[in-house]
Order: C-alpha cells, then structure tokens, then sequence
C-alpha cells in the first residue's frame, strides 16, 4: 500500500485523525488500488457485505416481535405476518436474504477457487474466509430453528443428535446442548441467543478478513501480480464503487423475485406445520444451501463416520492454499484445471441435489461416488495437476490484453520469472 | 459469456434441486384456474366470501384457524365483508374471557379482535372426537402442503371407492390424493350442502375451489398487497440500475480513454 | 406527539452522517472530472436522486413496523356496560393497558363540581367541559405527576388522593393541590346507547 499519508484539510479533522485515524481510513478506502480488469465476479464481496447488514437489520427488526418459546414461537411468526407493519416483508426478505446470501458465497467461494484467489499470499484471506462460512453455516441452521416448523424441529433433533457419535462424551455433550431430554424450549431459546450473537462474530471476521485483503490488494483474473497503485489499478472510489453498486442492483432484483412472487419456494411446506415430537415428517431435509453436506454425511454408513467426514470436506477447504501446488493462479491459464473446476461444481450441485432425496439405492450410490471424487479433487487432483500441468503462458501486465491480440512470445513469462514475482 | 450462462443455469439447478423429489407415484392434482397465482395475481372477493361461508358451515365443526381474527373478514385484501357483517358474524360466537372481579370465568359475544373461536378447548378433545385424528388448524394450511390450494382442492373431490381388493382400516377412508391414500376425514362435500348468499350453485368443486381460495387467503392475507408492492419494488429496482449502468459506464469511458 | 418529531431528528442526524460519508467519495470523483472537463453531470445526479429516494422508502418499513400493529390497534377501542353501575358508584376498567374511572356521579358531586371558581385551580377547566353527561364522569385513572393509580373517594377535597407523591384530585378529577401539573385526562368516549360507553 504505497499511498501518500492523508491530512485532513480542516483543523478539526486533524485533531481528530491524529488520536483516532478513522478520517484517514476513509479515504485509504476510497482511493485503494484496485485492478482495472476486476470481472462481476468480484462484486460479491460487497453483495455478500450488503446482505450481512441486511440481515442484521431486519433481523434485530424481527427479533422486536418474535417470541423464543416453545409455546409461542410459531404464534408469535404468524403475528408478525399477519399484524406487525409489514411484518410480511421483514420476514420474507430475511428468510429469503438468508438463501440469497449463501448464494452469493457460494459464487463467492467458487470465484476463489477458479482464479487461485485462496494462493500465497492471500492464505490468511482465504482462511478467515472459511471461518466466516462456518459459522454462517451455524447462524442460519440456528436460524431456521426458531420458527419452531416441523422442520425446524427435527433438522435441530438430528443435527444436535450427531454429537451423541462422539465416544464416551457424546450423549453428555448432548443432553448439554439441549438442556434437556429432548429438543424443547431450552434448547430454543438458547439458538436464539446464539442466533442474535454470531453474526456479529461474522461481522467482525469480515473486517478482519477486508483488512488482510488490503495488505497484498486483490487478486484479478489474470492472476499476476500488480503494483498499486499504478496504471494498472483504479481508485475504489468511484469506479469500483458504482460497479459493485450495480451488481447489487441486479442482486437485489433477483431477491425481490423471490421475496414479492416466490417467498416460500426455496423453503420446506412441513415448516409450516407447527413442531410436534410425536410425529416424524416423511423427509427430512435442511435448507438447499446445507444439502451437500448432509448428502455427505449420509454417504457414509456408520453416524460417527459420518460426521468425521462431513466435517473433513469442511476442513479440507482450510488447507487448500497448500494442497494446490501449481505456481499459476488463475484457471484462466489452466486448461486441464479449469475442466476440473467444472467437474467439481457439478460434484457439488449432484451432492445437493442427493442430499434432497432419501439415502437409499440410486441416491445412495450417487452420493458415496460423489462424496468420494469431492475428497479426490482436493487430495488428488490439485496436488498432481500443480506439477503435471502445461500452463498457458502468462501476459506481462493486465493492460497488456486491452491492446488487442493474442499476448505473443517476446511478452511472455517463463516459469522461472513467475516464481521470483510471486515470491516477492 | 457462454461460461456465466453454464454457471447460471448450474446454480439454477442447485437452487431448485430440493424441489425435484423422487418419482414417488402420485396422483397429479386436478387442474384448475386459480386467481391469485401469477405476478399480478389477485383475489376473487366472491370466491373468497363462498370460500368463508363453505369454512364456517362445513369445516369449522372440527377444524380451528385461530389465527385469523374476526376482524380480518372487513379487511383490505381478503373477503371484505361489511364491518357491520363482520361485527354479526363475530357476536354470533361464544368467546370465553375473564377471570371477572367475581374471579370466575365467563362467555361473551364475540368482537372483532378477537381470533376465530376453537370448535374443542384443547387439541386433546380434538383428538378424542375424531376417531383419533387431529383435524389440523387450518390457519396456514394452504402453505403447509405442496401445492397447497391444488391439494385441498383435489382431496375434496378425490374421495372414490378403493381399488378392488384394498384392505381399509376401521374409521378411515380412501382417497386418491391423500399421501398414502388412507384418510380419517370422512366425504363432507355433497352437491348443494351449503346455500350460496350470492346465487352461485354450490356443487362440490365449485365449493372446493371456493373454500381452497378462501384458505389461501387464510394462509396468505397479504398477497394482493404483496404483489403489488413487489411489482413497484422491481420495476423501480429496473430503471434504478439501467441509470447506475449508464453513469458507470461514463464513469469508466475516463479509464479507458486515459490509456 | 413528540416522539415523531424524535424520530425525524434521528433520521435527519443519520442522513447527514450518510452525506457526509457520501460526500467523500464523491469528492475525489468531482476533481477528476475538473481533469478530464466532463459535461454536466445530470446523469449522476438523477441516479443519486433515485437511489436516496428508494433508500428512503426501503428504511420505512424498517421504522414503522415499531409503529403499533394491527393486533394493538383492534383493541384500541374499549365497549364498557355501564348499566349496573349504581349512583355513587365507580367501576375502573382497563382501556389500551391503562386504568380508566367511570364514575356515576351524585347531584351534589355534579352542582359542586359545576360551581367551582375557576381561579381555584391550578388547572383551569369548567365541569361541563369534562364530561358529555354531567352524571357520567369518565376519565384516565392515571396521576399527571408521575403515572401513578390515585385512589377514589381519598384526598381533601374528597375526589381522588395519589398515594405517591401526595397530588389531591377533585369530583371532577381537577388538580387541587400537589405536584401534579394537570387535571386527570379525558379520553375519547361516546355513548353507544344509554347503557354502554366506547372508550377511543
């Protein structure tokens, strides 16, 4: 971050940015260096910080006329529908907001996985980023608990009876986590808590995670390394700005379809039956965005195995930056890889589409090989594919291309010369 | 430009794959118009005002919905009955209130904020009436089920003799959509059962149309303002980012001009 | 009242904030166009103009729904059987979570209310303005002072007496005497018929 120091103009402005810099902050934020050649795809960490305020604003909204009971709680969400002023809205854009936000990080994550955006030196970027995925996963499964539906009831029931797999421990952990017997009041009002809490874990891992993306700048499609600022970058402000704000824009219009025309569409119809512990629903499934894991966590056929391996293919992601051993980042230069990425988004949406279905014959056989490849892909193929692959080679600079034609050999890099650069 | 289109159509169908279910063999539901489906979906006051009597003469026996108000039945966007009707309709039942300064509990006539009266005082006597069954509260029913008014509407119709050779349990029915086929709920829709205040003839599927429009109003009273509110919401979402898009790219027209 | 206007305060300091924070982003964006000598912006205002309307209207919801819901607002009216309260006698009931008096009034109550100097009282109101039937006194049973519930038939002046802080209320619910800045409210009340009164 080469930037010149910042000095306000006014003497108020000095006083105050010399004890706390925050005024100096701003304007780093305006006029960071960020590549020029940045596709939409990069839109989405601002979309994703969009929604994360959204969804503590109309939740903390929510959270004004819900009630955490197991008596009152379904109740109480039919009294925000029905009487709050536009109770309706509040919550259909943060039922809906929630799906829509991990879309946004599932194009967000994928974005990192095609463009190396997760390699040296943005390992640390990457990590907070899957911790940031962790424990959105948690926030919503809370989430989803406290309409207290049918499927909110038993997902809670089956997700916090995996941890009676744990030896010795497990059903102690258990009886803790539902301080009780049984899923039932206590074990509501304390999701609530957490509920309330965690995304403002998120929040502050979010900045964390902003923070150490601003020590190397972004990453670009091309991949290569870039000085800020320089001819190669813009300020963030405005050009960066205005382009994120118009994909929100977009964003927000595929919100609004599904919040105004198809509220309940992506949701379970059984979640509208009030929770009852004597009746089991047929199916049992978790909101679309958790369903590759349960595909994978019902792949596998002992309950401890199970959860083993489905918190592994979590994990695995961590290390991610070290099992990828190619010196080239973006698949834009990776033939062979960038056929594997596919696969692997197809992997995953078969894995989703499995966990929606009940774990017996086809299904079943489907999910195991799917479950498998997933864990070959990060254990087999990045690893071999960062040593066997022929690259394309790399242009000089991202301006390079905006000159038209193919970049020819005298402005090519060797491997040699991209180590030295990415060893900087 | 062809790889956003591949991701697009791939995300798609992830977002969509919990809806395709295994080709259980169900009976597909029968066909009908509803109004209020669609973008511009509204509706029908008639509809919703037979749908509300077939409710209160026919289903309110032994299905509670309480978490309508009587208040409702006058407000935007459902029947809209007269609040003079609807004061009538709620002091035609027994509300039970209190402790009063005697310390007894005590009924009184029915008012407008108050919520639907409960044909059992509790779910166990529901139970207990109906073969044990609970008749289900009807208050979000059309959301509860998969295509919820569709399925109401059928399962009123669908009650025929079983296939030859079926073992039917004691107190329970056959009908063609019920999950399962096997239903405590007897036939209760008979042509002509119900005199229609407006003059409509009341055969069985036009009182199941009516009583099914009339629950999702029940399930979804604020879908018309919803409809509408989205329409604004969306079109000024459009022409907002059509004026982000042009003063983007003038802004960038700078960047590349500058080279 | 004046909670609206608090309201319109806070979201008037907020809007400025945002302009401000605005304002510096857009400030580096107003030099380069002195650089390049870009026509008249007209484009990038009306865009502005259009977003801070639409955020203007996605923020209402989010203030409104703290408005009172439809469930609060049905029972903001309150229908009251006053057919078997005897003279002399009071009832109190409960209207929108607060105590209201209705009291059936004796004759002498009435003439001694109605005959009270004005220059008597801290807060100056005839009798007759305080009630539709001068037999019928309804009013909030809530002390002006500090909110609390004063007691009937208590107090010098034999109307109502507030045990907190010692305010004393005449026949007409007045403020005699004590802390208490103003007469016992009347709420909004009519007569359905002669035997019911609906409150608000």
């Amino acid at each position: 971050m080469s930037e010149e120091k910042y000095i306000p103009k006014s003497k108020i402005g000095q006083w105050f940015d010399s004890r706390l810099p925050l005024l100096s902050l701003m304007h780093h934020l305006r006029d960071y260096p960020t590549p020029k050649n940045l596709n939409y795809w990069w839109t989405f960490g601002a979309i994703l910080t969009f929604c994360l305020i959204a969804q503590i604003i109309t939740g903390l909204v929510l959270a004004m006329h819900y009630v955490a009971h197991a008596d009152l709680a379904f109740e109480s969400v039919e009294h925000i529908m029905r009487n709050v002023n536009y109770g309706w809205l509040i919550r259909y854009f943060h039922a809906n907001g929630s799906s829509m936000f991990f879309l946004a990080v599932y194009i967000h994550i994928f974005r990192a996985l095609f463009y190396g955006s997760y390699k040296s030196p943005r390992e640390m970027i990457w990590i907070l980023g899957m911790l940031i995925y962790i424990l959105m996963m948690a926030t919503a499964f809370m989430g989803y608990v406290l309409p207290w539906g049918q499927m909110s009831f038993w997902a809670a029931t089956v997700i916090t009876n995996l941890f009676s797999a744990i030896p010795f421990i497990g059903e102690s952990i258990v009886t803790w986590l539902w301080g009780g017997y049984s899923v039932d009041s206590p074990m509501l009002t304390r999701f609530y808590s957490l509920h309330y809490l965690l995304p403002f874990l998120i929040f502050a891992l979010v900045i964390l995670h902003i923070w150490a993306l601003h020590i190397p700048g972004n990453n670009n499609p091309v991949g290569i390394d870039i000085k800020q600022p320089s001819k190669d970058t813009v300020p963030f402000s405005p050009y960066i700005a205005v382009k994120d704000l118009y994909a929100l824009i977009i964003f927000l219009i595929i919100t609004a379809g599904f919040v105004f025309f198809a509220p309940n569409i992506l949701s379970h119809p059984d979640n509208y039956i009030k929770a009852n512990p004597l009746v089991t629903p047929t199916h049992i499934v978790p909101e679309w965005y958790l369903l590759p894991f349960y595909a994978i966590l019902r792949a596998v056929p002992s309950k401890l195995g199970g959860v083993i391996v489905m918190f592994a293919s979590l994990f695995i992601l961590m290390f991610l930056p070290w099992l990828d051993t190619s010196k080239v980042r973006s698949a834009v230069f990776k033939p062979l890889s960038k056929l594997f990425f596919w696969v692997l988004v197809i992997d995953v949406v078969i894995l989703g589409y499995i966990g929606a279905n009940p774990p017996e014959g086809l299904y079943l056989l489907i999910g195991r090989v799917a479950t498998i490849y997933y864990f070959l892909h990060f254990i087999l193929v990045l690893p071999v594919l960062g040593y066997k692959e022929k690259t394309i080679p790399l242009p000089i600079s991202i301006s390079d291309p905006v000159l038209g034609g193919q970049p020819n050999i005298s402005t090519t890099r060797s491997r040699e010369d991209i180590k030295e650069k990415q060893h900087d | 430009m062809i790889n956003k289109l591949k991701i697009f159509f791939v995300i798609l169908i992830f977002l969509f794959s919990s809806g395709l279910k295994a080709s259980e063999k169900k009976t597909p539901f029968i066909d009908t118009n509803w109004n209020f489906k669609g973008i511009f979906g509204k509706f029908d006051r008639g509809e919703l005002r037979r749908g509300y009597q077939v409710y209160s003469e026919v289903c309110s026996g032994c299905h509670s919905i309480s978490q309508l108000s009587y208040r409702n039945l006058y407000e935007k966007g459902g029947p809209e009955f007269s609040i003079e009707n609807v004061k009538q309709i709620a002091a035609s039942f027994d509300v039970l209130d209190g402790p009063n300064s005697d310390g007894e509990m005590f009924t009184r006539p029915g008012r407008l904020p108050d919520k639907f009266v409960d044909p059992y005082p509790n779910i166990e006597s529901a139970i207990a009436a109906n073969g044990g069954a609970y008749p289900p509260d009807m208050s979000v029913l059309a959301k509860a089920r998969k295509d919820g008014p569709a399925y109401i509407y059928s399962l009123l119709q669908g009650y025929v003799e079983p296939p030859k050779g079926y073992e039917l349990d004691e107190g329970v029915y056959y009908n063609k959509y019920m999950d399962g086929n096997q239903i405590k709920m007897p036939n209760v829709l008979f042509d002509d059962l119900v005199e229609y205040e407006d003059g409509t003839k009341a055969t069985t599927e036009q009182m199941a149309k009516d009583v099914s429009t009339f629950l999702m109003w029940a399930a979804e009273p604020n879908l018309e303002e919803r409809h509408k509110l989205g329409f604004r919401v969306i079109l000024y979402l459009v022409i907002l980012a059509l004026l982000v898009y042009f003063s983007m790219n003038r802004l960038w027209s700078r960047i590349e001009s500058k080279k | 009242m004046s909670s609206s206007y608090l309201i319109l305060t806070t979201i008037i300091i907020f809007l400025l904030i945002f302009l401000y924070i605005s304002w510096i982003f857009i400030s580096n964006e107003i030099e380069n166009k002195k650089e390049t000598g870009e026509r008249r912006d007209f484009l990038y205002t009306a865009s502005y103009a259009l977003g801070a309307v639409g955020l203007g209207a996605a923020v209402w919801p989010l203030v409104d729904q703290m408005n009172p819901d439809a469930s609060v607002k049905a029972l903001s009216t309150t229908e009251v059987d006053i057919s078997n309260i005897d003279v002399g006698k009071s009832i109190t009931v409960l209207w929108r979570g607060k105590p209201v008096f209705i009291r059936r009034r004796t004759q002498e109550e009435i003439i001694e209310s109605q005959n009270t100097k004005l220059t008597e009282l801290k807060d100056p109101q005839k009798d007759q303005d305080r009630v539709k039937k001068p037999e019928w006194l309804v009013m909030l049973g809530v002390c002006t002072h500090l909110g609390c519930v004063p007691l009937g038939g208590k107090g010098d002046y034999k109307g109502w007496f507030c045990p907190c802080h010692g305010s004393h209320y005449d026949k007409s619910g007045r403020i005699r005497k004590g802390p208490a800045p103003t007469n016992l409210p009347i709420p909004k009340y009519e007569f359905v018929d002669n035997n019911t009164i609906k409150i608000g």
